[in-house]
């Protein structure tokens, strides 16, 4: 116990430092992986721990970019980048939540992909919200004093905001609430049979998923600069559902490693091929083929380490 | 004196699945702290009965009446709440979850607590884990707190299945053939954990073993073809030739 909470803030510190040391290209990598982190580990909470696959996760990374993008172009404060996107992206997935929660299997996939095209759909004609150019020119936030248009603070804002992520949802799956989820995820009738109304949990984890994805969608918004309806459209759900396979689902860290193997995989490979994406297909048939538990999964086989 | 109300009392219920009829307008009432079987055929509607009790199907027809208060067509989770638990004729458990995890969850199923999101302030864990830690003893499983229930032997998932229902602290407790599989030695075992069960828990016991029968219930209720055949005493429904005829003639 003692030893995870020195070694999560050592790698927070060497995290936070890396600006110090390193060039500005391995920094903005970093920093695409601390967000896609934050995505990945709000997927895991339902894949992992409540046993939901969803495949419109990026709905609410849509809806937080879209958010903050339009709220800091008029305030750039702590409420347009953080507290309403995260606030809209909750209610969203408490609507898209209410409808898909009644299903399960294949049925939960097919409808949250649904709706999340939906957004997209509704993205890509609106035109107060840019159409297929999206919006752009986004300002970043001033918040506490910090002007976050400074790389340095914005850094530290990312690695900050990233470590509380992982903080929180770390509290979230070790609560009486987590422990819900997983007796859900191991077998739902009988957690009915018992005295549990499942769907209101699985509600509840689907709107803090939600939640925390729109705020790694806010923070896409902010560290770019712009967004477009790409960000709503399957692939980004489809991309975030690789990387917490590849991580490892059910264990967060696993998540956040496979957001980092996926995103540097994308930019070493696609430096030496246009055909980036034939290699990460084969990547990810090797992991589920060879180490269906991921990373994370590979590590302790490899290692004899336990949860 | 007039005679204590029924704690649960079923009038009329019937259940079709298309064109076969599984429950046929079974009436049936038991008194609190009563122990009661229910014997009967395969197919003579036992199991659609416990599901029609708790809400896992909603009856074509009837009434169920559990202390007072109709409970016909709630949800699993709501009669679960007014206190009717079961177990189940296959095992149905948390499986890579340990043994004591499977009885605290049970045990924290009134709900109170478990939207505690954050973790923070977790009065009530210590008392679920008691609560667990004392079924486990009850179904013999004290030694066993730390093993994934899937590592369990057949016979001790059996026992942990009981717990898990027995862990919700309920006022009824529905087993559908606890010693369905077991050797005569775990059959035995079972048997002896069930009468070990405090009285003020009335147990509606479907099972087949006519030695745990006599040993356990009161009274004993037979179904065939999903129609009420009998009542009675054991001695009673042993005398009665209807219930050879049903067990040993029509087979």
């Amino acid at each position: 116990m003692i030893f995870r909470a020195a070694a999560f803030a050592a790698l927070v510190i060497v995290l936070a430092a890396v600006p110090l040391f390193a060039g500005a290209y391995p920094v903005k990598l970093l920093e695409e992986i601390l967000i896609w982190g934050i995505f990945a580990m709000s997927l895991d909470l339902l894949m992992g721990y409540a046993g939901m696959v969803s495949f419109g996760h990026s709905a609410f990374f849509g809806v937080g970019g879209y958010l903050a993008a339009l709220l800091l172009k008029s305030a750039p404060g702590a409420a347009s980048a953080l507290l309403l996107p995260a606030l809209g992206a909750g209610l969203c997935a408490l609507a898209i939540g209410f409808f898909s929660i009644r299903v399960s299997g294949v049925y939960f996939i097919m409808l949250t992909l649904a709706f999340s095209q939906m957004f997209y759909a509704v993205a890509f004609q609106a035109a107060w919200l840019g159409a297929e150019d999206g919006i752009v020119g986004v300002p970043r936030p001033i918040i506490l004093g910090a002007d976050l248009g400074r790389p340095m603070s914005f850094h530290l804002y990312l690695v900050a905001l990233c470590a509380l992520a992982a903080l929180v949802l770390w509290r979230v799956v070790r609560s009486p609430f987590g422990h819900v989820l997983r007796g859900i995820h191991e077998n739902e009738a009988r957690m009915q049979a018992v005295g549990y109304p499942v769907n209101r949990y699985k509600l509840l984890a689907f709107v803090i998923a939600g939640i925390i994805a729109g705020v790694a969608g806010s923070l896409y918004t902010q560290f770019v600069g712009s967004i477009t309806p790409d960000a709503f459209f399957w692939t980004a759900s489809g991309e975030v559902l690789l990387m917490v396979i590849i991580g490892g689902t059910g264990t967060l860290g696993g998540a956040a490693l496979g957001a980092a193997a996926f995103i540097l995989l994308q930019s070493l490979v696609s430096s030496y091929t246009e055909r980036w994406m034939l290699i990460l297909g084969l990547t990810f048939i090797l992991f589920v083929l060879f180490a269906p538990g991921g990373i994370v999964g590979a590590l302790r086989g490899r290692i004899g380490l336990r949860a | 004196m007039t005679p204590a109300p029924a704690l649960l009392s079923i009038e009329r219920l019937s259940r079709h699945f298309g064109a076969l009829v599984a429950v046929n307008a079974v009436s049936l009432s038991v008194a609190a702290d009563e122990r009661r079987a229910i014997i009967g055929p395969n197919g003579a509607g036992k199991t659609t009965l416990f599901n029609l009790i708790t809400g896992q199907l909603p009856p074509s027809a009837g009434r169920i009446v559990f202390d007072e208060e109709p409970i016909t067509g709630l949800p699993p989770h709501t009669v679960a709440r007014r206190g009717i638990s079961r177990s189940f004729q296959r095992t149905n458990l948390f499986p890579t979850l340990d043994v004591l995890e499977n009885l605290r969850l049970a045990a924290a199923a009134d709900g109170r607590g478990s939207y505690n999101v954050l973790g923070f302030g977790m009065a009530r864990w210590a008392a679920q884990l008691e609560r667990a830690a004392e079924v486990a003893e009850a179904v013999g499983l004290a030694g066993r707190l730390g093993a994934p229930a899937g590592s369990l032997s057949y016979g001790e998932q059996r026992q942990l299945e009981v717990g898990v229902a027995l862990a919700t602290s309920p006022k009824l407790l529905l087993l559908d053939e606890p010693t369905a599989g077991m050797s005569p030695e775990e059959t035995e075992r079972m048997t002896r954990m069930l009468e070990r069960l405090p009285r003020g828990v009335t147990l509606l016991i479907i099972e087949h073993d006519m030695d745990v029968v006599s040993s356990l219930a009161d009274r004993v209720t037979v179904l065939h073809y999903g129609e009420v055949l009998t009542e009675g005493s054991f001695d009673e429904v042993k005398a009665d030739p209807r219930v050879y005829e049903v067990y040993l003639g029509s087979a």
